[in-house]
């Protein structure tokens, strides 16, 4: 199977999906350049008319890619960075997470927001925050976050062709990252997740560049003779409560992993769900691993120290393993 | 217009031109992390607002900011320990390269969002104005920015309410990487100020003496309760967008030959030195003095910041909840 990178294989996934369907465009600034090169290229094949250059005006451009998709077309717009969306966030919240709900089901909105979600590249403040859960907490919008080529080709076409709006979160930081990516079409169904790494002592729930720490961190508790088992939930919502459930009852632990902050974060919504779900096979509490409540920090000493590292998964995970069973009566 | 003026705005074009300069460089080298935009080309901006400008009065700047901070009279030495993410930086590391402020000298911080920084200048305005001052508020932002909504709503509101606001905009003719042709209808964002009913001008943001006098203008008008104006500057960008672009852009060209021309006939700082000399004005040997100070202060800045300490975990928790 050919090895690409991640930006590869989203390119691979945008040109699949602009030639597979004529009612796709790509809009966004400077997409024919192509930034962070996912984009690249496409315009020489597609064109201005499906390839489109816009202004600096993120609002602007997603109530566009809103209005279009709307009307016939399935748009993906680039938005560039996850803290770009804050611009946006109007057009998606009260548009495309309201409009075919408030409108009695009249239309559907088939549009996808793409952006780098995230930090670890010392980009500071402004550019590195994961931005997620604020898209988790909208209706009717689904958040995908891939941590491979392979999942990232097959989730991105699954989102262009999805008739909801969907938030795309690539990562800055896996942009370089290689992998076995299929030059046939295969489409990973949103909602589904995938157990990254198979073991029996406790399960480890992240996603994005999480997994990547989190198989490190699984690696380095291995040779303490704990095996964790990492499941990769690839959409964030809707996000496979099933999967999850079903490894925490095989294991009775749970360390949940996000690179968002603690409070209303990601893995504050999939430790309540375990335990509320999960509570009679639970011998330990969940534990939640997130970023340090702070802006992220310029200097990438400070910036490490926020973002969740395999260490940190490491330390949770000994925290309830190290816990004695509780007495059953 | 008198020597010492002239001579003070050349200085601060020199303070810019060398420490960019001197950051291109660390860039290229790997010692920076992070992105860097470089204000090479566009100093006679700043310099020129900033020299018309009072120490207490205030301006917000962006994410290509370091001329913004010098301009205003920013310490090198913080500034440089800030590019390097140590403890002595003047956000301590926390902000880098697009984020530094200093509020000791009403620079009120630089953004990393297209126009992110407008609105904030307006409230500065505001506050001036409810305050009972005479202070002002500059916001400079680019071309890029003058398409948001910000950069529309903040020139209603500031016209609206006749704040004492300057609305500088560096128009480099690039939003990142594209074309401002392509990205608006018009040839001038000043024609924008129409339509809030305030003052647009038009200056070449390449010649410091005219921009220093479009800027005691509307410095004068903020003053005087007269209420807020529109600069456009039509400038140049000498580095591109962002130091290291060559990686993004993998061999694609986005600037025209000409244009290059454009830029170096173009020069701020050698357009006022020869100014100055033609003129003899100054000795030639001052400016070449000066310049030697200039590039050693730069150097003490580098060594300052490689001799700060990293930040110390214990500053993750500082400043958050007052």
């Amino acid at each position: 199977m050919p090895r690409k990178t991640y930006i590869a294989a989203i390119q691979a996934a945008l040109a699949e999906e602009l030639r597979h369907d004529p009612s796709v465009i790509l809009i966004g600034e400077d997409v024919r350049i192509g930034v962070f090169a996912g984009t690249r290229g496409l315009h020489a094949e597609f064109g201005d008319a499906r390839v489109i250059d816009t202004p600096i005006s993120e609002l602007g451009v997603a109530g566009a890619g809103i209005g279009a998709a709307a009307t016939g077309l399935r748009p993906v717009v680039d938005l560039m960075f996850g803290t770009f969306l804050y611009l946006a966030f109007d057009q998606i919240a009260n548009q495309a997470a309201a409009m075919r709900y408030m409108f009695g089901g009249q239309t559907k909105v088939p549009v996808t927001f793409m952006v780098q979600n995230g930090g670890g590249i010392g980009a500071g403040p402004h550019h590195s925050q994961a931005v997620h859960p604020f898209f988790m907490h909208l209706p009717l919008i689904k958040v995908v976050m891939p941590s491979t080529p392979y999942d990232v080709k097959g989730l991105l076409k699954a989102a262009i062709r999805d008739d909801n709006p969907v938030i795309f979160l690539n990562h800055l930081a896996l942009g370089g990252q290689r992998g076995e990516v299929p030059d046939e079409e295969y489409l990973i169904p949103l909602g589904k997740a995938d157990i990254k790494r198979a073991g029996r002592d406790v399960t480890i729930v992240c996603a994005g560049l999480m997994v990547h720490h989190a198989l490190k961190a699984a690696t380095e508790l291995a040779t303490q003779g704990i095996e964790a088992e990492v499941i990769d939930l690839r959409t964030l919502k809707p996000w496979d409560e099933a999967t999850v459930l079903a490894s925490v009852a095989r294991t009775g632990r749970c360390v949940v992993v996000d690179e968002s902050y603690p409070v209303c974060g990601g893995a504050s919504e999939w430790a309540a769900c375990i335990s509320e779900k999960a509570w009679d096979h639970l011998t330990a509490p969940v534990q939640r691993v997130s970023s340090v409540h702070v802006p992220i920090p310029f200097s990438p000493v400070l910036e490490k120290m926020v973002i969740p590292q395999p260490t940190d998964i490491v330390a949770a995970v000994q925290r309830i393993v190290a816990q004695p069973e509780p007495e059953r009566i | 217009m008198e020597t010492d003026k002239l001579l003070d705005i050349y200085t601060r074009i020199l303070r810019i031109r060398r420490f960019e300069e001197e950051v291109g460089k660390l860039f290229a080298q790997g010692q920076l992390p992070g992105f860097v935009h470089l204000y090479i080309g566009e100093e006679a901006v700043g310099a020129g607002v900033c020299a018309a400008l009072r120490d207490d009065d205030y301006i917000v700047s962006t994410h290509r900011g370091h001329g913004h901070v010098l301009a205003k009279g920013g310490d090198m030495q913080r500034m440089m320990a800030e590019l390097f993410g140590k403890s002595d930086g003047y956000c301590k590391g926390k902000g880098g390269s697009m984020h530094i402020a200093d509020f000791s000298i009403g620079m009120l911080g630089a953004c990393g969002i297209v126009g992110g920084g407008i609105p904030v200048a307006v409230g500065a305005g505001l506050s001036a104005r409810t305050r009972g001052t005479d202070q002002v508020s500059v916001t400079f932002f680019g071309d890029g920015a003058a398409n948001e909504g910000s950069f529309h709503e903040s020139l209603n509101l500031a016209s609206a309410l006749k704040l004492p606001v300057i609305f500088v905009c560096e128009n480099n003719q690039y939003g990142e990487f594209t074309p401002a042709a392509s990205a608006m209808n018009i040839k001038d964002i000043a024609v924008r100020a129409q339509g809030y009913g305030i003052p647009g001008v038009i200056v070449d943001g390449t010649d410091a003496i005219a921009m220093y006098a479009a800027a005691q203008e509307a410095v004068a008008r903020a003053r005087r309760g007269a209420g807020p104006t529109l600069i456009e500057a039509k400038t140049h960008r000498r580095g591109g967008h962002a130091e290291g672009e060559d990686a993004f852009l993998a061999g694609q060209q986005y600037l025209l030959p000409e244009e290059r021309d454009a830029m170096r006939r173009n020069d701020p700082l050698l357009k006022l030195h020869d100014y100055i000399v033609e003129r003899q004005l100054v000795a030639l040997e001052t400016l070449e003095t000066l310049d030697q100070e200039v590039r050693q202060a730069v150097a003490d800045a580098v060594a300052f910041a490689r001799a700060s300490a990293a930040p110390d975990e214990s500053i993750l928790y500082e400043d958050t909840w007052v």
